[in-house]
């Protein structure tokens, strides 16, 4: 479609979602692509057009708008929010005794996948010296966790009863019974942090009578493109805002098949000289469904569109930083990629 | 570069016979899109630059080669030192103001407790 006076606007800022496919998907904005334009990089333009909305904040969930920025960027976050953000996690599992039914190496798997509370900022991460093979675990970059638990049967069931809670005890490992054994100074330094698995409910494995797990681990500092045990978040997602525009005034029985087809609270029929007349209240709870495109007499009335540059940020964390310190450290992160190549130019540059 | 034994080195160029200093392929080691794409997008920004990309070369090696082709004679190491200062200086910004909104949306949310 040819940059004419009037749609350089929507081709420039809009995503346009229409029945067959998306239009004007990819960032155009370059110096030399608009003639009229001054597209090239101007900080105070960006710092002026750049705003964040913070919309709700808990202490594991976030969700904020992040307004006036390319999806490069934006998506150059997301994936360092899932990959790059380093944490603590159980690395080596150290089995003394192990009588369960769960095999060595899956009881092992399951608790790498423990989240651990411990925040990874006061840690270093391990040097893998390859000569030694094993390296001794230091207070400065290992988290010692001990799981000692043996099932027995319940002395006070009564004859008749079958059910697993009455008659044994332990017959469950939940997380909560990892313990954490303190490393040379970590008892001061940690003293009133309380360090082990985030949450205290997780069935790491069953167990009978007779049957015990003695296990050592070492939690070490890890990113998520390693393994995906050390990655901070459920899920760090973005979606860009949804844009609706009436065409033409829609009323009567039409306005309510019409509000029928978006999400709730979109459209909202008022009142005007005894007709209901549609009207857009908050695009933004849309899903984007594009529903009003499939009815023939509803779909040239609707554009949808998708900001291009107002991003709308959700962010879980599993509990071992929270959500906003997530998001805090993936800049720094991203920041501290743009210096090492700086500095690696700079010295390249001076040989 | 001397003396680094193990470590490879971060960032290289491509050398070929009768290099110009305008379009040089630079070689990344252990960056991917993240990098490539944020980047790709600061130094398509500059208007000296006349061509800007990326490619992953194979997705189980993780280095990306990043070329750049400016007119005017501009040596292409200027737009990719200015691109790298330019996302650091936007990250900066993006950090300082989510800090404050975060902070900003704390208080507001205790004021009414008091």
């Amino acid at each position: 479609m040819a940059a004419t006076g009037s749609n350089v606007e929507e081709i420039r800022n809009l995503v346009v979602l229409e029945e067959f496919g998306v239009k004007n998907v990819h960032t155009t904005d370059f110096p030399g692509n608009y003639p009229g334009f001054q597209d090239g990089w101007d900080m105070k333009t960006f710092q002026k057009n750049f705003r964040i909305d913070v919309v709700h904040l808990d202490e594991n969930n976030i969700e904020f708008d992040m307004v006036g920025i390319d999806a490069a960027i934006a998506n150059a976050f997301r994936r360092i929010l899932l990959a790059e953000v380093p944490t603590m996690a159980i690395e080596k599992v150290f089995i003394y005794n192990n009588t369960s039914i769960v095999q060595d190496e899956v009881l092992a798997h399951r608790l790498g996948l423990v989240p651990i509370k411990a925040d990874p900022r006061l840690f270093e991460y391990k040097n893998i010296a390859e000569e030694f093979g094993e390296q001794e675990a230091s207070e400065i970059d290992t988290i010692q966790l001990q799981l000692k638990i043996k099932c027995s049967r319940n002395p006070r069931a009564s004859k008749e009863s079958s059910d697993p809670r009455e008659l044994y005890l332990n017959h469950i490992v939940y997380s909560k019974d990892i313990n954490w054994v303190p490393l040379g100074n970590q008892a001061d330094v940690f003293a009133d942090s309380r360090i082990g698995a985030v949450h205290d409910d997780i069935v790491i494995a069953q167990l009978r009578p007779g049957q015990e797990l003695d296990v050592v681990m070492h939690c070490v500092k890890g990113i998520g493109k390693d393994h995906a045990k050390f990655s901070p978040v459920a899920t760090a997602s973005y979606r860009l805002l949804p844009d609706i525009t009436l065409m033409e005034q829609v009323e009567g029985e039409k306005a309510e098949r019409l509000k029928r087809c978006f999400s709730r609270g979109v459209i909202d029929l008022e009142d005007v000289r005894g007709k209901k007349v549609a009207k857009v209240v908050n695009s933004r709870l849309d899903t984007c469904s594009r529903e009003v495109l499939r009815h023939k007499d509803l779909k040239n009335l609707v554009k949808l569109g998708r900001v291009r540059d107002h991003f709308i940020f959700t962010i879980e964390s599993t509990g071992s930083l929270p959500a906003d310190v997530l998001m805090q450290e993936a800049i720094k992160v991203l920041m501290a990629k743009c210096q090492m190549l700086l500095n690696e130019l700079s010295s390249a540059g001076t040989q | 570069m001397a003396g680094d034994g193990e470590k490879k080195p971060k960032l290289e160029m491509v050398q070929a016979d009768g290099a110009q200093e305008d379009c040089v392929t630079f070689v990344m080691h252990d960056e991917d899109h993240t990098l490539g794409n944020s980047l790709r997008y600061m130094i398509m920004k500059n208007p000296d630059v006349d061509f800007c990309g990326y490619t992953i070369t194979h997705p189980s090696e993780s280095k990306i080669n990043f070329r750049i082709q400016t007119r005017g004679g501009v040596p292409a190491v200027e737009p990719l030192q200015k691109g790298l200062s330019d996302l650091h200086q936007v990250c900066q910004h993006v950090l300082n103001t989510f800090q404050a909104k975060v902070n900003e949306y704390k208080e507001r949310e205790e004021k009414p407790m008091e």
